[in-house]
C-alpha cells in the first residue's frame, strides 16, 4: 500500500470540452512540463486509476459515462475538474445540452480554473490531488486497521 | 504567385419536387457534396445543399423552402455520404426526411430535448395541435365506450 | 464465413484523447462494418446565437475546438465581414495568415505524436510534442494564449507583431524545421513504421470524391482540393501548391501532413517577408443582414461556415460544418475490410477532432 501512495495513477476523461484543456492535460504529461516527476502515471484503465481528471462540462449523454468511470475506480479516489467548463459549465453553460460542471455527476475535490487551463495550473492541481490522495489513503489504512483489530478483539 | 480563382458562390432556389432531379444532375457534373443544413426563417424551413467543384472552387447551393411539417425526400440514395447531414437536420430541426438509408431516428447526438434549434413558438403550436388531437381521440374513445355500454 | 460479432469501441479508449463510440461488426479478425455513434461531446453551441450578439460569438466560435481554435474564429469573422462588406486592412490579413499557419504546424505535430503513440513509439511521441511546445511558445509570445488565442475581432485583429518579433519567428522557425527533418526520418523511412502504415486503409480517388472527403485525408487519395487556393486572407499573395499524393493509404496521409509542415513554414516566411505596415482593424457599425457560405482550410480540411443574419445584433443561424464531420463516411469506408488491430491507426489517420464535429 505504501508504494501506491507515492505513485497514484491518473485517468483522463474528456467530458464535453472544446479539446483545449485535453491537449493541455496531455502536454503537462509530456517531457516539457512532465507532471510524471511528481509520481503520477497516466493510464487508460479506470480499474487501476486513483485520480480522475475531468475536462469539459457534463451533458446528458456523458453523465452516465463519467459516473461509471468514477464507480469503477478503487477507493480512495480523488477527482480534479480541469478548466472553466469542468468547474462551472463555462461559456457553454447556457447551451441546451449542458447540465453544468463536473460536480453535477461526481463529487469534485479540486477545481483548476482557466480557459484553457495552463499546464502550470494543471500540474498544481495534480500535486494537490496527490497530497489529498495520500491523506485519504492514510485515513483508509487507519480505518482498515481499526476494523481488523476490532474483529480480532471479538 | 499561386493560381487564385475565387468565383462567387452560386445560390439556386428550387422547388421541393425538383430537389432529387437537380442533385442527380450536379452529381453527374462531378461535384462533391460539401454540406447540407437547415435553417428556420419566417415560419418556413430553409434547406441548403451545397456542392463544391474541386477544380474551380465554385460552391453551388441548392435552396429548398419547405413547410415545417412537409415531408422531404432523402438524397442518401443518390449520395450515401449525405447520411450524417440529413440525420443532423432531422434531429436539430425535426425535418421530416423520408427514406434515409441509415436512420438514427433522432439518436445521432442523442439530445434529450426534441428539435433544439426549432423556435419555441413552433413547438408550442405542435404541442397544442397534438393535445387537441389527443383530446379528440379521447373523446372518440369515450364515445365508443358509451356506445358499447349502451 | 466466420461468425459475426459486434465489438464496441470507446467512448473511453487509451488511444483516443476524445470520446467517440464505434460499433464494429467483425468476422474473425476482419471488420465488416463500422457504425459510429457520436454525441458525447455535443454542447449545442450553435444555439448560443440567441443569447450572445455577433461580436461576442467570436469567442464562442473560437471554442468550437481547442486545436484549430484560431481558424474557427477566423472563419467566423470572415463570414461576418463578407456579409457586412468590411474591407480588412492588409496587415491584419497577413497576421491572420501567419497565426493560421502556426496553428496548422502545431496541429500536425500533435497528430504526428498521437500517431507515433498509436503504433507504439513512445519516445517519438514525446519528441513530436517537444517540438510542438516550441511552436506554442512562439504563439504565446505573440498572442498571450497557448491554445485559445482570441486575437480575432470583426474588422481585424487585436494584437500586432513588431519587427523584432517577426525576426525572432524566422530564427525559431529555422530551428523547428531542422528538428522536423530529424523526426521525418523515423516516420517515413523506419521499417516497422512502414509495415504498420503502408497499404493500410486504402481509399481510391473516386471513393474519396463520392464520400466527400476533405483535407489531407482526401489529398492523400488524390483529391486536389485545398481551400487555401480559393484565396482568402493573404493567401492570394503567397506562392504555394496543394500537396497531393495518389497513393491513398495511411502512409500517404502521414507523408502529406509532414510535407504540409514544410509548406506552412514556407508560407509563414513568405508572409513575414511581404507583410505591409498599417492599421490592425477598422470600425464596424451596424448589424449583419444577409447570408454567406465561407470556406477555410483547417488542419483537418475544409470547414464551411454558414452565417445568416437578419439585421439584428443576434444572428438567425450559424452552422459550422467541420472537416471531421465530412470525413466520417470516409472513415467508415476505410474501416471495412481492415484488421481489428489496425482500427486505432485508421481512426487516427483522418485526424479526428470530435469536439469540432459535435459542437
Amino acid at each position: 500500500m505504501a508504494k501506491v501512495k507515492e505513485s497514484p495513477w491518473v485517468l483522463h476523461y474528456d467530458g464535453s470540452s472544446c479539446n483545449g484543456c485535453d491537449i493541455e492535460v496531455l502536454a503537462s504529461l509530456t517531457p516539457v512540463y512532465d507532471a510524471e516527476r511528481f509520481g503520477v502515471v497516466n493510464t487508460g484503465d479506470p480499474l487501476q486509476a486513483d485520480i480522475l481528471l475531468i475536462t469539459g462540462g457534463i451533458n446528458t449523454q456523458n453523465l452516465s459515462v463519467v459516473k461509471q468511470l468514477y464507480d469503477q475506480m478503487p477507493r480512495p479516489k480523488v477527482v480534479v475538474a480541469v478548466g472553466t467548463c469542468a468547474c462551472t459549465g463555462g461559456i457553454f453553460k447556457e447551451c441546451y445540452n449542458i447540465l453544468g460542471g463536473a460536480d453535477k455527476a461526481v463529487p469534485v475535490d479540486i477545481y483548476v480554473p482557466g480557459c484553457a487551463a495552463r499546464p502550470q495550473s494543471i500540474i498544481d492541481g495534480i500535486v494537490q490531488a496527490v497530497e489529498l490522495f495520500q491523506k485519504r489513503s492514510d485515513e483508509h489504512d487507519a480505518a482498515v486497521a481499526a476494523a481488523k483489530s476490532g474483529t480480532q478483539a471479538k | 504567385m499561386s493560381k487564385v480563382i475565387c468565383p462567387p458562390n452560386v445560390l439556386e432556389e428550387i422547388r421541393l419536387d425538383e430537389l432529387l432531379k437537380r442533385v442527380i444532375e450536379l452529381k453527374h457534373e462531378g461535384l462533391r457534396l460539401a454540406q447540407a443544413c437547415a435553417a428556420y426563417a419566417q415560419g418556413k424551413l430553409e434547406l441548403s445543399y451545397s456542392f463544391a467543384n474541386d477544380e474551380t472552387y465554385e460552391l453551388t447551393t441548392l435552396r429548398v423552402i419547405a413547410d415545417v411539417d412537409e415531408e422531404v425526400p432523402s438524397i442518401t440514395e443518390i449520395i450515401p455520404a449525405a447520411v450524417f447531414y440529413e440525420n443532423e437536420m432531422k434531429e436539430m430541426f425535426d425535418v421530416k426526411i423520408q427514406q434515409l438509408s441509415l436512420d438514427y431516428d433522432k439518436k445521432l447526438y442523442r439530445i434529450e430535448e426534441d428539435a433544439p434549434l426549432l423556435p419555441e413558438s413552433v413547438k408550442e403550436e405542435r404541442r397544442a395541435a397534438a393535445a387537441a388531437a389527443g383530446d379528440a381521440a379521447q373523446a372518440a374513445e369515450e364515445e365508443k365506450k358509451e356506445e358499447a355500454q349502451d | 464465413m466466420g461468425k459475426r460479432s459486434v465489438v464496441p469501441f470507446g467512448p473511453q479508449h487509451p488511444v483516443l484523447p476524445e470520446p467517440v463510440h464505434l460499433d464494429l461488426v467483425i468476422e474473425d479478425e476482419k471488420i465488416v462494418e463500422a457504425v459510429p455513434s457520436i454525441g458525447f461531446v455535443h454542447r449545442g453551441l450553435e444555439s448560443l446565437i440567441a443569447k450572445k450578439d455577433y461580436n461576442e460569438m467570436v469567442y464562442v466560435a473560437e471554442r468550437t475546438c481547442g486545436i484549430c481554435s484560431f481558424m474557427h474564429g477566423m472563419a467566423y469573422v470572415e463570414s461576418i465581414e463578407s456579409i457586412m462588406n468590411v474591407e480588412v486592412p492588409d496587415r491584419a490579413k497577413f497576421l491572420r495568415t501567419i497565426w493560421a499557419e502556426m496553428s496548422r504546424i502545431h496541429s500536425h505535430l500533435l497528430w504526428l505524436g498521437l500517431l507515433a503513440d498509436a503504433f507504439g513509439y513512445e519516445s517519438l511521441f514525446y519528441q513530436c510534442w517537444r517540438i510542438r511546445e516550441n511552436v506554442l511558445d512562439l504563439i504565446e509570445l505573440s498572442t498571450g494564449g497557448r491554445v485559445i488565442f482570441s486575437v480575432n475581432k470583426v474588422g481585424g485583429v487585436i494584437k500586432d507583431m513588431d519587427s523584432d518579433m517577426l525576426a525572432h519567428f524566422l530564427r525559431e522557425l529555422d530551428k523547428i524545421e531542422e528538428e522536423i527533418r530529424e523526426i521525418q526520418k523515423t516516420f517515413l523511412l523506419d521499417y516497422s513504421v512502414e509495415t504498420r502504415l503502408k497499404g493500410v486503409g486504402y481509399l481510391s480517388k473516386q471513393q474519396a470524391h463520392d464520400l466527400g472527403c476533405v483535407g489531407p485525408f482526401g489529398r492523400a487519395s488524390g483529391l486536389p482540393s485545398d481551400t487555401r487556393t480559393r484565396g482568402y486572407e493573404a493567401y492570394p499573395q503567397i506562392d504555394f501548391e496543394p500537396i497531393v499524393s495518389e497513393i491513398g493509404d495511411s502512409y500517404a496521409r502521414c507523408e502529406c501532413r509532414i510535407l504540409e509542415l514544410y509548406q506552412s513554414i514556407d508560407i509563414i516566411r513568405q508572409a513575414i517577408a511581404k507583410i505591409p505596415d498599417g492599421e490592425l482593424s477598422v470600425q464596424v457599425k451596424g448589424n449583419p443582414d444577409g447570408e454567406v457560405f465561407t470556406r477555410v482550410e483547417q488542419p483537418r480540411g475544409e470547414a464551411i461556415y454558414y452565417v445568416k443574419g437578419e439585421g439584428k445584433a443576434n444572428l438567425n443561424r450559424l452552422r459550422i460544418r467541420t472537416p471531421t464531420f465530412a470525413n466520417l463516411p470516409g472513415l467508415c469506408e476505410t474501416l471495412k475490410g481492415a484488421d481489428y488491430a489496425d482500427v486505432p491507426i485508421l481512426i487516427l489517420t483522418i485526424d479526428p477532432c470530435i469536439s469540432c464535429t459535435e459542437r
